[in-house]
């Protein structure tokens, strides 16, 4: 019988401890910089000892052992540099006499809260984005720093040193590791949250052809959403998002079509929407909107695009509905793009002079100039009009500012159609 | 990627139609599953009854024919099933090594087929029956 290739099968366990393992480390070295380095350091020894002796029954704790142990020399070593290592040290010491031989269960019982206090502290908003998501996915999904730059089209080197200024800056401002309370905590969960989206949206934006590891960070971010569900269950926005990100996943095999391109929504082969995931969304968005005082701009979103998950067919979509949504949403979250999707929704909900109206403020929003979808909008509300004259221009327009090639040739054939009628 | 962890418990294919897991078994089990979506991997699960209480439907000479369960010819049968969000075959393996399992129980991972995979010429062929039932 074959047996699986033991590096992958270490990478797999990899995956599904590091996050614990550097998480439970923060809290003993109060440093995650250096958590991290021990995990590494653990990694190390299990690529070296597993494939002659093989892979432990609990792995977790293999790992675990093997880091507490260099911690504990790394600390000896530090000794004289001064007395709070001194007492890490000790710490340390202590808890690995007392760890009883079932202690992987019992690091699955109380690693929550640390799991938690390393979400935060790696999207600590004193980060730049780009070390925000990196340190995110190398110290949360288990990425590699190879995996990190295939997926954002970066080098190795780029990724290394981002994250090694990264954790140079989280020791330098002395970011305590610690779930922030009170006020501080929407600030520091919306940048909690901005950041696992993001990392969903570079996923759900790669191309066909693009290596297979970019589309996966969706399947990443909606990992760490769900966690982050499970470890912070009482605030709606975490549902809300991963509800967001489980609807749209929903549509991934609908939304490109056989040679590639790229399928808008109102004509995707809705049977092909992963219902399950519909429903895990729908599920989501239900517990957001059970927690809300009001709600918040992923919930409503989500709420967005459940109106579309529910509707069978294009010809079915309750487009009052979601134009109250869109309502919502620019009050709590005005921006141009919430407005053109206003437009978008009004024009469909109330007929093409109601969604133009609300366009027509946008001409010279210097957000959306060269924005094809500004035209795209405005043309397509013009023609229902049968301004086609102006429609024309306007197809023309973005067909110009449009870098896809499908979408330029379907924006010409639109223009050309003016013209004959 | 997707995979489905199926468990095989031996003796299920005959098992009572009454049968039920004991209170203990239920709390171990759920410890599992509550480890899983804790790891956010878990998208859905779902215990089975015995093939007792079931059917086969077969359709030998493009006839269906019923026979209701159990089914004297099967060595063995589902009794339940995860379906798992993961990145590769190794962690679904990983995970179900985990699992509270009994030395009478095993269980096949299988991974779900993305629309994706199919060659364009399928995935063609899907579209064309879309048009065929008039959605569009």
């Amino acid at each position: 019988m074959a047996s699986p290739d033991i590096s992958k099968t270490i990478d797999a366990v990899w995956k599904i401890e590091s996050p614990k393992l550097i998480a439970s480390l923060a809290r003993m070295t109060r440093d995650v910089g250096l958590a991290e380095d021990l995990a590494q350091d653990a990694l190390v020894s299990a690529l070296e000892q597993w494939p002659s002796e093989g892979i432990p029954r609990k792995p977790g704790a293999w790992l675990m052992a093997i880091a507490r142990r260099r911690g504990i020399d790394h600390f000896r070593r530090n000794k004289l540099v001064d007395h709070k290592h001194q007492q890490i040290g000790y710490e340390m010491e202590a808890r690995q006499e007392d760890a009883a031989p079932d202690f992987d269960a019992a690091l699955d019982d109380d690693v929550g809260d640390d799991l938690l206090r390393l979400i935060f502290t790696a999207c600590h908003p004193v980060l730049s984005t780009e070390a925000r998501v990196a340190l995110t996915l190398k110290l949360l999904a288990g990425l590699t720093n190879q995996e990190i730059a295939r997926a954002f089209l970066a080098t190795e080197t780029t990724i290394q040193q981002r994250i090694v200024r990264a954790k140079r800056t989280l020791a330098d401002k002395k970011i305590a590791y610690e779930v922030p309370s009170g006020a501080e905590l929407s600030v520091r969960l919306a940048s909690v949250l901005e950041v696992i989206y993001l990392i969903f949206n570079e996923g759900y934006s790669a191309t066909a052809g693009d290596d297979w590891l970019r589309p996966a960070l969706c399947e990443d971010a909606q990992r760490l959403g769900r966690v982050l569900a499970g470890l912070a269950p009482n605030e709606p926005e975490v549902h809300g998002l991963v509800a967001l990100m489980e609807i749209q996943a929903s549509r991934a095999s609908a939304r490109v079509g056989a040679q590639g391109q790229p399928i808008l929504l109102m004509d995707q082969d809705r049977r092909r929407w992963n219902q399950l995931l519909i429903q895990r969304g729908v599920t989501a968005l239900a517990r957001a909107e059970g927690l809300r005082p009001r709600r918040g701009p992923y919930t409503l979103q989500a709420a967005i695009a459940a109106c579309h998950a529910r509707a069978r067919q294009a010809g079915q979509t309750e487009w009052q509905r979601i134009a109250s949504l869109y309502d919502e949403l620019a009050t709590i979250l005005p921006s141009p793009i919430v407005e053109l999707n206003r437009a978008v929704a009004y024009g469909m909900a109330f007929g093409p002079d109601r969604g133009l109206a609300i366009v027509e403020p946008l001409l010279g929003e210097p957000a959306l100039s060269g924005y094809p979808y500004l035209p795209g909008v405005r043309a397509d509300l013009l023609f229902k009009l049968k301004r086609f004259d102006e429609a024309r221009v306007e197809f023309e327009k973005a067909a110009g500012l449009t870098q896809n090639a499908s979408q330029k040739a379907l924006l010409l054939d639109k223009a050309r159609e003016c013209r004959s009628a | 990627m997707r995979f489905m962890m199926l468990v095989i418990p031996k003796g299920y294919e005959s098992a009572k139609p009454d049968t039920m897991p004991d209170a203990e078994q239920v709390k171990t089990m759920m410890k599992y599953n509550e480890s899983l979506a804790q790891a956010g991997v878990l998208l859905s699960l779902d215990g089975l009854l015995p093939p007792s209480a079931g059917a086969r439907v077969s359709f030998c000479g493009g006839k269906p024919q019923v026979t209701d369960g159990p089914f004297a010819e099967a060595k063995e049968c589902v009794g339940g099933y995860w379906m798992i969000q993961v990145k590769s075959k190794e962690e679904a393996i990983e995970w179900a090594k985990r699992a509270p399992m009994g030395d009478d129980e095993l269980i096949e991972i299988r991974q779900v087929h993305e629309m994706e995979d199919f060659a364009a010429d399928v995935q063609a062929a899907a579209a064309g029956l879309d048009e065929m039932i008039g959605r569009k």
